[in-house]
């Protein structure tokens, strides 16, 4: 079948969500690289980590855990709700991630904070007093904890403009493979903390 | 009106001159892009490369001191990898080709992939201020080393950085082939229709887009150490070197498929026309481009034989570099057998593509020496290994550049370009290129280290006939560079099929209109069907 | 066409119950740590949250739902990551 070339084009919302995956992949390749290196380290030095992981609260990573499993069903549910054509809920439901993001953010600044304050970041004579393990531990900890926070932003700012979207209407029923690609992306941050919250909370 | 009236040289969108060029989101535009910056890039980083073996003519200090001799080769090796030869083929003739091939108006993503050409712009220049800056150009070689990478004085974040944001162009691009792959092609066109340089570029774009990142977060960490002594490769905090060798090769390793998959798929394009006959064995030239697609993420140790390693990771990268040649071989023996019996025309782009059998072969049957433990034990960081990757990658990706650019240059500039001189070029380019780079074995394996601006009494005469080589190769280079851009503007007109292809790009007006095809046509025939034509 | 390919809607209660599955596991996977598990501690972590993962594809990221097509792109990639993980410790593991 021909169809004569024109400028109008039918949007292929199968190639955008295709695109988001194979974007996603590389993600999780990324931070796969950095696992890559956690298990490498820790194989040498399990009994370091097993002590320095003591210095994290197990309470604080499981609310942040907990937290990003709720927002993972909001946006979730947010895709839902755009279909049934319901744009109150969906925008609500957005959000809430949002939020929730946020809230983490928070999180994190306080946790990080009080290792900070406690001499306990790279680089610092604290550490180098305790030696390689703790060094390794907690240069680990910041890059991929820091990294994935970038992450978090980014997912956040993706959300904020995809909502934005839906209050304008651009995103609705009939169009809506942006809200999915940006809920997409959410998980994947999720997931990344899925693996991350045992590797350095659940050690010691 | 009619928008493709004319050629896509007369259609520049809403800007006019060079801002038509720079914001065009024209897939046979932004291939223009990459072909003229990656030129540019080429020629400087090729310059180097002839400074090095001007100092190389002699012994000891020749017109440089050693520090200098090591940020050139630093230099040199980080342009044409990073900026020549990863992005080469799959941004020049994957942008313009690709679509044309499959019987699409053009990738999936326009503008994002104008945007992988804004961030290649943009990585080179962040790559280049590092020869500028106050710590000195950096000195590590391409390769980055932990733990000097991050203990060198040396500019070493623009260079790191930049690697980074060209990674980000590299994955783009292949992220873009695939789904333009996957959703675009002319209806009739199943997968087992679609020509082998698509099918090269779908192998490509998935090595892309899966080792790609694993440099990323490499590079990202080399910043760490030097910024924040995040200790994971340095063993005075209890890191290990080796560690980033494993993670630099997982990446770096896949790169040369990235290279080469490519490269053998534009043999696979000009063999079948050339001889007027349909490719020996299409399927399973098809299987072999996975193959060493996936098997090759696995060989990367080979790179590492010396740092040591255990026996057992020795014994299984050896093994699984030896797996990875046999699909190479398979295709080598199809391309012969596509030549037997066939009609032989003699054209440039045929020339190109023989001589890459050639230097192919030598080049890979030298990479079964580097290989096996036994024999690398010997060659490792000589000339030999440096022999071994320019006959592979300059003789494999470079004569198939230049065999791409002879072969689709009618078409992509609407002229012809001089036979004659076309061919003095490549004759005199293909000595240069020998008489350069086969002393460098016999160095090698006779103990001549690489990456060292001095050597040995004994390694004179060796080197004296491949500097003599290098500038014989320039020569030939300079005389097929100017009559592409001689012929590019002052040419016949060319005509639609002026070599008698099958495939859909000769379908088409040579220059291309905007949107390619005037309808979309639908795919009957399998590729290279010469049968009745 | 703008039809992502799925036309059934998955109902706000599927994602609720697997919110709760989630964070059992969580839970499970804190309570776990308590036990002295020796080397099996890792195989553990990483076992939950291996399962949590998997749910989170299947349902948040409507791979149950989906065209086989991107189910089979994941599991390419997960065997790619896998085994490079895999040959990278036929170094470390037996130095």
């Amino acid at each position: 079948m021909s169809q004569t070339a024109t400028h109008a084009e039918h949007f292929d919302a199968t190639a955008s969500k295709i695109g988001m995956w194979l974007f996603i992949f590389t993600e999780l390749l990324l931070f796969g690289g950095l696992f890559i290196v956690y298990s490498v380290i820790r194989f040498s030095n399990q009994v370091a980590f097993h002590l320095a992981a003591e210095e994290l609260s197990v309470s604080m990573g499981a609310v942040n855990t907990v937290l990003l499993l709720i927002s993972s069903m909001t946006i979730a549910m947010s895709v839902s709700s755009v279909q049934f054509g319901n744009k109150k809920l969906t925008l609500f439901l957005i959000s809430i991630t949002i939020l929730i993001g946020l809230v983490f953010l928070v999180n994190k600044y306080f946790e990080w904070s009080t290792k900070i304050e406690h001499g306990l970041y790279p680089g610092s004579s604290v550490l180098q007093g305790f030696g390689n393990g703790d060094t390794l531990f907690f240069g680990l900890y910041f890059f991929m904890t820091g990294l994935h926070a970038l992450h978090i932003v980014a997912g956040i700012s993706i959300l904020a403009w995809v909502l934005k979207r839906v209050a304008d209407d651009n995103i609705h029923a009939g169009h809506f493979v942006h809200l999915e690609n940006g809920a997409l992306y959410w998980h994947l941050v999720d997931v990344i903390w899925i693996f991350l919250f045992p590797l350095f909370y659940l050690i010691s | 009106m009619n928008i493709n009236q004319g050629s896509f040289y007369d259609n520049h969108g809403k800007y006019k001159g060079i801002l038509g060029w720079i914001t065009s989101t024209d897939h046979k535009r932004i291939g223009l892009l990459y072909l003229y910056s990656i030129m540019v890039v080429f020629v400087m980083a090729a310059i180097l490369g002839l400074l090095m073996k001007i100092e190389l003519i002699a012994p000891g200090k020749t017109i440089m001191d050693a520090k200098t001799y090591n940020g050139l080769f630093t230099l040199h090796g980080i342009t044409m990898i990073f900026l020549v030869v990863i992005p080469g083929l799959p941004a020049v003739f994957g942008n313009f080709m690709l679509p044309l091939m499959i019987g699409a108006k053009d990738v999936a993503f326009p503008r994002l992939n104008l945007f992988s050409w804004w961030l290649y712009v943009f990585g080179a220049l962040v790559a280049i201020t590092s020869q500028f800056m106050g710590g000195g150009p950096p000195d590590t070689g391409w390769t980055f080393y932990a733990p000097y990478s991050f203990r060198t004085s040396t500019n070493m974040l623009p260079a790191v950085m930049g690697a980074f944001i060209l990674g980000f162009s590299s994955i783009l691009t292949g992220l873009n082939f695939i789904v333009t792959m996957h959703r675009m092609r002319a209806p009739g066109m199943s997968w087992l229709k679609m020509p082998l340089f698509p099918w090269a570029l779908y192998g490509t774009a998935w090595i892309q887009l899966l080792a790609t990142p694993i440099i990323g977060i490499t590079l990202l960490m080399v910043v760490g150490e030097r910024v924040l002594n995040i200790g994971f490769f340095d063993p005075a905090l209890g890191g290990d070197p080796v560690l980033y060798q494993h993670l630099f090769w997982i990446y770096s390793h896949p790169a040369v498929y990235i290279m080469i998959l490519p490269a053998m798929g534009v043999i696979s394009e000009i063999l079948p026309t050339f001889a007027r006959k349909s490719i020996f064995g299409y399927k399973a030239i098809v299987v072999s481009t996975m193959l060493i697609a996936i098997v090759g993420y696995f060989v990367w140790g080979h790179h590492m034989y010396t740092a040591g390693m255990s026996s057992t990771a020795l014994f299984v990268f050896s093994f699984l570099s030896f797996l990875v040649a046999i699909p190479s071989a398979i295709k080598v023996f199809n391309w012969l057998s596509t030549l037997y019996k066939g009609s032989i025309r003699m054209e440039p782009p045929f020339y190109w593509a023989t001589s890459f059998l050639f230097v192919f072969m030598i080049g890979g049957l030298s990479g079964l020496v580097l290989g096996a433990l036994a024999t690398d034990m010997h060659v490792h960081d000589t000339a030999f290994v440096v022999a071994h990757f320019h006959y592979i990658v300059f003789g494999g990706v470079g004569f198939a550049f230049f065999g791409a650019i002879h072969y689709w240059f009618p078409k992509i500039f609407g002229r012809m370009y001089d036979k004659g001189w076309a061919t003095t070029g490549w004759v005199v380019f293909f000595i240069g290129f020998l008489t350069l780079y086969t002393p460098m074995f016999y160095l090698g394996i006779a103990g001549m280290p690489r990456r060292y601006f001095d050597y040995l009494p004994q390694f004179h005469g060796g080197n004296i006939l491949s500097s003599f080589g290098a500038i014989i190769m320039v020569a030939g280079l300079g005389i097929i560079i100017i009559n592409l851009f001689r012929s590019a503007r002052y040419g016949p007109k060319a005509e639609m099929s002026p070599w008698g292809g099958t495939t859909l790009e000769w379908t088409v007006p040579s220059p291309p209109p905007l949107e390619n095809f005037e309808n979309i046509p639908t795919v009957t025939h399998r590729p290279y069907d010469y049968s009745k034509k | 066409m703008s039809n992502p390919g799925e036309n059934h809607i998955v109902p706000y209660r599927i994602y609720i119950y697997i919110l709760v599955t989630l964070l059992t596991l969580t839970g499970l996977s804190i309570l776990v740590t308590s036990f002295e598990l020796g080397p099996l501690a890792v195989s553990a972590a990483l076992l939950f949250a291996t399962i949590k993962t998997t749910l989170v594809f299947m349902y948040f990221m409507h791979l149950k739902f989906d065209q086989p097509v991107y189910a089979i792109m994941v599991l390419v990639v997960l065997f790619v990551f896998i085994a490079v993980i895999v040959v990278t410790f036929l170094d470390y593991s037996f130095r």
